[in-house]
C-alpha cells in the first residue's frame, strides 16, 4: 500500500542551513557543511504583538511554511496544512513550570496560550488568514514521518494541495539535560494530489521494515540524529541531487516510512 | 466521506466510569463537577476530577510511562469492556495494520510541574526518576497505547488543544480511507494538572462556580478531564439498527487570534458546514447538537451565532460541559461518546447548571433532558489558536 503526491515546493532551515537553496548546495556536496547555530527571523506575515511573542518555535515554523510556498508560487490563504513537531516551546514549557514550582503561580496568560502544541498553526492562520483545515501533529523523534505520512493522506483524500510543516526547537535547562535537541530546524514540503509544471518531483511513501537510511557525512548524520524534523535529511538529499531512489525515514518501531522519489 | 462504525466506544471522566454512569447521569441532567481540591491547586474554581485515578497502577513493564495523564488512559481503556473490544479487533486486523490516533492538550505535564519541585538545590537538575518522552512529551500517550496493546503498526497524537480529539476521528478516517491501516483506535485523554487550572485562571476564564453553558449569567470554564475512546472500522455485512456511525468530518482554522474565537464564529460555522457538506446531509436532517459551549462569554457568543446561522432555533442542543467540566483534549472524543449514546438510547442531554438561556442566542437550548427519536448527532469541538472541527454521527437506522 503507498501513497502518492507531487512535491511543488521545499522550505529547510536548520544549524547551518539557511534556506532550501544553501541547503540544497551543500547535499549536493558543492559546499562544505559548516555548522552553525541556526538563522531565525521575525516572520514580517504577522502583526506586531504576535510577531513580537513568535517563539524561535514559531519563528523556525513559518520561516520554513512561507519557504515551500514561495518556492512553489502559492497561495497560502488558501492551502489545508499539517504542522508536526516532537514539541512545543521549550523555553515557554520551561518558565511555565518553574512560575508553577514557586509560591507565586501567577502565570502569565500570554505565556499559557503559546504553551499548546498547535501555537505555530495558530500564528500561521493569523499571518496567512488561511481557514483551510490544519492538522498539529506529535509522535515524539517520529513527528516528521507522521507528519509527512497525515499530509500524503489528506492530499490523497480531499484532493486538494497539503503544506506539511516539521519543526522543532531545544529546550533550556533542566529539560535539556533530559530531551537534548541542540538547536531550531525545520522542514517544509508543498505536496499536491496532481502533477503540474510546478511539480518538482514525484514522491510514493508506504511503511515498511527497512532500516532508517543514514547521512555519509558525519556532521549531517548528527544534525539527523540529534533534531526530530531532522530526519528528513536523507530525502532533501535526494530532492537537492535530483536523484531518482528510495530512502527509510525513522518512524515507530519496528516500521519505517519508506519514500520513493523520482523527480520531474 | 463513506461512513465509518464506532465498533464500540466509551467514556470515563467525573460523572464516572463507562457508559452506564454517563447515560444515567445525563438523563437527569446532573453535573460531576465539584469545588477545587485538586493537588496543592489553591483557585476559587470548581472541577472535573476522575476519582480513583491515582489509585491506577501500570504495568511494570510499562512503569516508564507512569504519569496522571496515562493512567487515566489506563483507567479509560478498562470500562466498558473496550480494551477486550480492541484486543479481538488487533486479532482480526493484525498488529500492523491498526492505528492508535489519541488526542490530548497537556499530556502528561503535571509529571514535570511536579519535577520540577524537586529540582536539585545546587544544580537545578531535574530528579533522576523524571522521564521526559514516556510522560511529558505530547505523544506520550498514544506510545503508552500502543505499547500497552502490543501494536506495530501507525501511532500519532493530534494536540490542537481543545478540539484534538475531535480531529482525531477525521485524521483515522483518512487512514483508512487510503489503506493505511484496517481499523484504529481514536480517543482524547487529558488529565488535570496545573498549568491549565493556573493558566484557564490566569486568562480569567474560569468560573467561580460550577459552569453554566449558554446561560445569561454564564462567568467561565470548569476545567475537567476525561478519556473516551471508539474502535474505528469500515462497516461490514448488515448493522444493527442503532449501530452508530461516523458520518461527516469538518475541520476549519479561525485565522483570528491564538486565545479568543471570531466574535461570529466564522470559523465554527465552518467547520459545521464542511462536517455536513462531508455527510451529505442538510441542516434539517441534524436531531441533537453537542454544542463546544464552554461556558465563557465569548466562546458561547460566538458558537451561538455560528449554530444560530446554520440551525436556527428549530435544532435541540446542549453543552454537556456542566456535567463534565471541559476535558479540554479529551472533549472532542467525551462528547462524541455522548453523543453516540444519545443517538443509541433516543434521548437528548439537557445542559446541567444553566438556568436561563441566554437570551441573546436565538437557539432551543435543552435545560432538561428529553426523550425522542435521534437519529443524527453533530458534535462541536473549538481550540485555542482557532482550531475547529465539527463531527457528524447518526444511527445505522
Amino acid at each position: 500500500m503507498s501513497l502518492t503526491a507531487w512535491l511543488d515546493g521545499i522550505g529547510c532551515l536548520a544549524p547551518g542551513m539557511a534556506g532550501w537553496p544553501a541547503a540544497a548546495d551543500l547535499l549536493r556536496g558543492e559546499t562544505a557543511y559548516e555548522p552553525a547555530p541556526t538563522a531565525l527571523n521575525p516572520p514580517a506575515v504577522l502583526p506586531p504583538a504576535e510577531r513580537r511573542r513568535a517563539s524561535r518555535l514559531v519563528k523556525a515554523a513559518l520561516g520554513v511554511g512561507l519557504e515551500a510556498v514561495a518556492h512553489a508560487g502559492a497561495d497560502a490563504s488558501k492551502l489545508a496544512t499539517v504542522f508536526t513537531s516532537s514539541s512545543g516551546d521549550g523555553h515557554n514549557c520551561h518558565a511555565l513550570c518553574e512560575m508553577l514550582a514557586s509560591d507565586d503561580r501567577a502565570v502569565s496568560p500570554t505565556r499559557f496560550h503559546n504553551s499548546v502544541h498547535n501555537a505555530a498553526a495558530g500564528y500561521w492562520g493569523i499571518a496567512t488568514g488561511a481557514m483551510a483545515p490544519s492538522q498539529v501533529l506529535c509522535a515524539h523523534d517520529a513527528s516528521f514521518a507522521a507528519g509527512l505520512l497525515e499530509a500524503m493522506a489528506q492530499a490523497a483524500t480531499t484532493n486538494a494541495a497539503t503544506l506539511l510543516v516539521s519543526y522543532d526547537a531545544e529546550y533550556p535547562e533542566p529539560i535539556f539535560a533530559k530531551r537534548p535537541v541542540p538547536d531550531a530546524a525545520g522542514v517544509a514540503l508543498l505536496l499536491s494530489p496532481r502533477r503540474s509544471d510546478k511539480s518538482l518531483a514525484e514522491m510514493k511513501v508506504s511503511l515498511g521494515e527497512t532500516p532508517n537510511t543514514p547521512m555519509n557525512a558525519a556532521a549531517l548524520e548528527k544534525l539527523r540524529t540529534g533534531i526530530p524534523a531532522m530526519r528528513a535529511l536523507p530525502l532533501l538529499e535526494r530532492l537537492a541531487c535530483r536523484q531518482a531512489g528510495t530512502v527509510s525515514l525513522e518512524y515507530l518501531a519496528p516500521l519505517s516510512l519508506r519514500v520513493e522519489v523520482a523527480p520531474c | 466521506m463513506t461512513p465509518f462504525l464506532l465498533a464500540h466506544f466509551t467514556v470515563t471522566t467525573c460523572l464516572g466510569r463507562g457508559l452506564a454512569a454517563h447515560r444515567a447521569a445525563l438523563e437527569r441532567a446532573a453535573s460531576g463537577l465539584r469545588h477545587c481540591d485538586f493537588e496543592t491547586v489553591r483557585l476559587d474554581t470548581w472541577i472535573g476530577e476522575v476519582d480513583g485515578v491515582d489509585d491506577v497502577r501500570l504495568p511494570l513493564a510499562l512503569a516508564r510511562h507512569d504519569c496522571r495523564n496515562n493512567r487515566l488512559a489506563l483507567l479509560g481503556l478498562a470500562a466498558d469492556g473496550f480494551e477486550d473490544a480492541v484486543r479481538a479487533a488487533i486479532g482480526k486486523v493484525g498488529k500492523r495494520r491498526f492505528g492508535v490516533i489519541l488526542g490530548t492538550s497537556t499530556s502528561g505535564i503535571l509529571q514535570t510541574e511536579l519535577a520540577y519541585r524537586r529540582r536539585d538545590p545546587a544544580t537545578g537538575a531535574l530528579p533522576d526518576d523524571f522521564i521526559y518522552p514516556t510522560t511529558h512529551n505530547t505523544y506520550s500517550v498514544a506510545g503508552f497505547v500502543r505499547d500497552y496493546l502490543g501494536l506495530e503498526g501507525p501511532a500519532v497524537v493530534v494536540s490542537t488543544a481543545c478540539s484534538s480529539s475531535a480531529k482525531v476521528f477525521a485524521a483515522a478516517a483518512r487512514m483508512i480511507e487510503c489503506g493505511i491501516i484496517d481499523a484504529a483506535l481514536v480517543g482524547g485523554v487529558d488529565s488535570l494538572c496545573l498549568t491549565t487550572l493556573y493558566g484557564f485562571s490566569s486568562l480569567e476564564l474560569t468560573s467561580t462556580e460550577p459552569c453554566r453553558p449558554y446561560d445569561a449569567n454564564r462567568r467561565g470554564i470548569s476545567v475537567g478531564e476525561g478519556a473516551a475512546y471508539a474502535l474505528l472500522e469500515k462497516p461490514s455485512g448488515s448493522l444493527d439498527a442503532d449501530a452508530i456511525l461516523l458520518l461527516g468530518a469538518g475541520e476549519s482554522s479561525d485565522a483570528y487570534h491564538m486565545s479568543s474565537p471570531h466574535p461570529d464564529g466564522l470559523g465554527a460555522r465552518l467547520a459545521m458546514a464542511r462536517a455536513l457538506a462531508d455527510a451529505g446531509l442538510p441542516p434539517s436532517d441534524i436531531d441533537y447538537i453537542n454544542l463546544h459551549g464552554t461556558a465563557t462569554p465569548s466562546n458561547d457568543a460566538a458558537e451561538g451565532k455560528a449554530v444560530a446561522a446554520l440551525f436556527g432555533d428549530r435544532v435541540p442542543m446542549s453543552s454537556t460541559k456542566g456535567a463534565t467540566g471541559h476535558t479540554l483534549g479529551a472533549a472532542g472524543a467525551v462528547e462524541a461518546a455522548i453523543s453516540a449514546l444519545a443517538l443509541r438510547h433516543g434521548f437528548l442531554p439537557g445542559g446541567a447548571n444553566t438556568q436561563t438561556p441566554d437570551p441573546a442566542i436565538a437557539i432551543d437550548y435543552l435545560l432538561a433532558t428529553r426523550n425522542g427519536g435521534v437519529r443524527r448527532a453533530l458534535s462541536n469541538s473549538f481550540g485555542f489558536g482557532g482550531s475547529n472541527c465539527s463531527l457528524v454521527f447518526g444511527r445505522a437506522r
